[in-house]
C-alpha cells in the first residue's frame, strides 16, 4: 500500500540523438551503426547493397518496358487481332491475346478464389478431423511447388479423356483437350495456394475472442464466418486474390500446352456463343510475347514489347488495387493487442 | 499485487447492508459525499483496508434467483480446473467471481453460456440450471442469446457501431432486416449501455474507432441487445483506464435490475465497489461465497482472509 512513495523515478527522456548516418530507420531506433562491431556493419552494409540493388532492378525493368512499350504500342494492337504477314505493320495487334488474358483471369480466379476462401475457412475454423487437415494443408504445399509445366501436362491428360470432351474441341470422338476451360482450371491450381495461404493469415490474425463474443450472442460458427470474419479478413483475401491473378496472368506454360497457343480464337462450330470460344483454342499475352520475341515463331520484337508493356500495366493496377484495399481496411481499425 | 499499488478508489458513499438485506428498501439517496447520510453501519475492519467505501447504488431491492451452478467440475483433458463448485446467480444482484490467475474463476464463467464447449479438451460434469431447466439441454445459440458475454478485451466487430447491435439483433447471417426496423432496439440497448448520447450522430462510423472505454461500452450494448437473462462480463475494465472503469462499474451496477450480472475480477477494489455476493476461488475450489461485505470485512476462511490482505495473488 505505501509502495505508491517508492514509484521508481521517472525515467529520463530517451536521448535526442538520432545518428544521420544510419538513414533506413524511419521508427524506433535511434541508435546509430557507428558504435557497431566490424561484422555488424558489414553486414548492414550488405542489406543497404542488396536492397538497392533490387530496387534498381526493379526500376530498370519498369523503365525499359516503358519506354520500349510507349515507342511500339499504337493503340490500335488493342483492337486489331493478329493476321498473318511478313512485316510488323502487316500482321495487325494482339487483342485476341489480351481478350484471352481477360478471359483466363476471370475464369481462373472464379474458380481458385471461392475454392482458396472455402479451403481456408475449414482449415483454420473447423480442421477436423485432424489428420485430414493436415493432408490438405500438405496438398496445398504440394500444389504451390509444383512447376506450372507440370500441371499442364498433367491437365493434358485430364482434359483429353472422353468424359470431358464438353470441356474441349471433340471430333469424332477424338478430344482435343486444349480449351479455355482445361487452361482456367489448371492456372487456378497455381493461384490456389497464394489464395488459401493469405486467407488463412487473415483468418489466424483475427483474435479468438472475437469470434467468441459472436459465439456468446448466440450466433453460430457459418453465421460468424460470414458476418464476421471473412469480412475482417477481405484485405488479406483481395491480397491472395491479386497475387493469384497477378500468377495466372503471367503464367506461360500452361498456355502453351492447355490453351492450344493459336495465334488468334479458334471457337469451336456450331456452339452456342459463348461455349464456342471457351472450348476453343486462344492465345493469352504471355504466349504472344513468348512468340514474338526473338526465340519465337513470330520474330516481331516490337510487339513483343508493346504486349510486355500492357502485361506490366495490368500487374502494376493489380498492385495499385491492393494498396486501396489495404488503405481502406486502416479507415475501419482493428482490435488491440 | 498489482491492485495494491493503484492509488484507492475514490470514496462514494458509505453503505452497508445487512447480507440477507433483500426485503430492506433503502430510501434513494443522491449525496454521493464520501460520508454517506444513510444511518450506515461501519463495516468491521477489514483484513485488506477496504474501509468504509461501497458504491454509488445501495442494497439490492430484490433478487430472484436465476441460475444455479450444482456441483460443477471441469476438466481440461486430466487437469481439474473448477472442482464441483456449487453457488446460485441472481437477479437484482452482482456476484463477483474473484481469485487468483488461473483459480478457475474465468472457465466457470464460460461454462455458463457453454463457451468451455469450444475448447475441445474441456469436459464439464455437474449441472448447470438456467430458470430450472439444465443448460445442456438449451441450444447452445438459444442459451447464448439468454446468458450473454462481454470479454476482457474490448472486441467490437470490425463494422459500424449500428451494425454492431443490428449483428445481434438479425437472424443468424441475415442482413434482410431492415435498417428503419431495428433502430428503435439499437438505440435503446446503446442507451441501456450509457453510450447512446456520445454516438447517436455517428452511428455509421467504425466502431473501432471508438476509445477503449467506448468500445467495452459498445460490447455491453451488444450484448444486452440480446434481451439475455444473464451478463457474463470477464474481466470487463481491465484493458481500460481508470475514468472508463468507473463508467463501466457504475453501468454495471445499474444493470443488476435487469439481468443477473456475474463479474470475474481482478480488482479486489473494483468487487470491493460494486458485487453484492462475491465468490473467492483457489486453484479451483470455491472457497468461499458470501455477500461482499462479510467476505471482505470479515471472512470465513483463513484462505479468503489471506488473499483480501494481500498475503498471496
Amino acid at each position: 500500500m505505501e509502495a505508491s512513495a517508492t514509484l521508481p523515478p521517472a525515467k529520463p527522456p530517451a536521448q535526442p540523438t538520432r545518428n544521420g548516418g544510419g538513414g533506413g530507420n524511419k521508427k524506433g531506433a535511434s541508435e546509430g551503426s557507428a558504435t557497431w562491431s566490424l561484422v555488424d556493419r558489414i553486414g548492414l552494409a550488405i542489406c543497404w547493397f542488396l536492397g538497392l540493388l533490387f530496387c534498381a532492378i526493379a526500376i530498370a525493368v519498369v523503365v525499359y518496358l516503358f519506354i520500349q512499350g510507349i515507342k511500339f504500342l499504337k493503340p490500335e494492337m488493342l483492337w486489331t487481332p493478329a493476321s498473318s504477314g511478313f512485316t510488323e505493320t502487316q500482321s495487325g495487334g494482339f487483342s485476341d491475346a489480351l481478350i484471352g488474358t481477360l478471359m483466363v483471369a476471370v475464369m481462373g480466379l472464379s474458380l481458385a478464389l471461392p475454392a482458396g476462401v472455402a479451403i481456408a475457412v475449414w482449415l483454420v475454423e473447423y480442421g477436423r478431423p485432424a489428420g485430414l487437415a493436415r493432408v490438405t494443408e500438405s496438398t496445398i504445399e504440394a500444389i504451390a511447388g509444383i512447376p506450372s509445366i507440370v500441371l499442364a501436362l498433367f491437365g493434358t491428360v485430364i482434359f483429353s479423356s472422353t468424359a470431358l470432351g464438353f470441356l474441349s474441341r471433340e471430333t469424332e470422338g477424338v478430344v482435343f483437350g486444349r480449351s479455355f476451360f482445361a487452361a482456367s482450371a489448371m492456372l487456378s491450381l497455381v493461384a490456389l495456394p497464394l489464395i488459401v495461404a493469405s486467407t488463412r493469415e487473415g483468418l489466424n490474425s483475427i483474435p479468438r475472442h472475437v469470434r467468441e463474443a459472436s459465439y456468446a450472442v448466440g450466433k453460430t460458427k457459418a453465421a460468424t464466418t460470414r458476418r464476421i470474419l471473412l469480412p475482417a479478413c477481405r484485405p488479406q483475401v483481395a491480397t491472395g486474390a491479386m497475387l493469384g491473378l497477378g500468377r495466372i496472368i503471367g503464367d506461360t506454360a500452361i498456355i502453351v500446352v492447355l490453351l492450344g497457343a493459336t495465334q488468334n480464337f479458334a471457337p469451336v462450330e456450331g456452339a452456342p456463343f459463348p461455349l464456342n470460344f471457351l472450348r476453343g483454342a486462344g492465345t493469352t499475352l504471355t504466349n504472344f510475347v513468348y512468340e514474338a520475341s526473338p526465340t519465337g515463331n513470330l520474330n516481331q520484337p516490337q510487339k513483343a514489347y508493346a504486349a510486355a508493356f500492357v502485361l506490366l500495366l495490368m500487374v502494376l493496377v493489380l498492385n495499385g488495387a491492393v494498396d486501396v484495399v489495404h488503405r481502406r481496411a486502416r479507415k475501419v481499425g482493428t482490435w488491440s493487442s | 499485487m498489482e491492485f495494491l499499488k493503484k492509488p484507492p478508489p475514490p470514496i462514494r458513499r458509505l453503505e452497508l447492508e445487512d447480507p440477507e438485506a433483500a426485503t430492506q428498501v433503502l430510501p434513494p439517496v443522491a449525496s454521493t459525499n464520501g460520508h454517506g447520510d444513510a444511518p450506515a453501519a461501519v463495516p468491521a475492519q477489514s483484513p485488506g483496508g477496504f474501509t468504509g467505501a461501497r458504491r454509488s447504488i445501495g442494497a439490492p431491492q430484490f433478487s430472484i434467483r436465476r441460475m444455479e451452478i450444482d456441483d460443477v467440475s471441469v476438466f481440461y483433458d486430466q487437469k481439474e480446473a473448477v472442482k464441483s463448485v456449487s453457488l446460485p446467480v441472481r437477479q437484482g444482484e452482482v456476484l463477483s467471481l474473484i481469485g487468483p490467475s488461473g483459480c478457475g474463476k474465468t472457465t466457470l464463467l464460460r461454462s455458463l453460456n457453454r463457451l468451455t464447449e469450444l475448447t475441445t479438451a474441456a469436459r464439464l460434469t455437474g449441472r448447470i440450471l438456467l430458470d430450472d431447466i439444465d443448460i445442456r439441454e438449451l441450444e447452445p445459440t438459444m442459451l447464448r442469446r439468454r446468458v450473454t458475454m462481454v470479454f476482457q478485451q474490448p472486441n467490437p466487430f470490425p463494422m459500424s457501431i449500428f451494425d454492431n447491435i443490428a449483428y445481434v439483433l438479425r437472424e443468424q447471417g441475415s442482413r434482410r432486416t431492415r435498417k428503419k426496423v431495428l433502430e428503435p432496439a439499437v438505440l435503446s440497448a446503446l442507451d441501456r449501455a450509457g453510450l447512446l448520447d456520445e454516438v447517436k450522430d455517428n452511428l455509421d462510423h467504425p466502431a473501432l474507432k471508438l476509445s477503449g472505454g467506448q468500445q467495452q461500452r459498445l460490447c455491453i450494448a451488444r450484448a444486452l441487445a440480446a434481451e439475455p437473462e444473464v451478463l457474463l462480463l470477464d474481466e470487463p475494465c481491465s484493458a481500460l483506464d481508470p475514468k472508463s472503469t468507473a463508467v463501466i462499474e457504475d453501468l454495471i451496477v445499474k444493470l443488476r435490475d435487469d439481468v443477473a450480472v456475474v463479474i470475474v475480477t481482478h480488482n479486489l477494489q473494483q468487487a470491493y465497489r460494486i458485487a453484492d455476493h462475491v465468490a473467492f476461488m483457489y486453484l479451483g475450489d470455491l472457497v468461499e461465497y458470501n455477500t461482499a461485505t462479510a467476505l471482505f470485512g470479515n471472512p470465513r476462511e483463513q484462505r479468503t482472509q489471506d488473499y483480501v490482505s494481500g498475503a498471496f495473488g
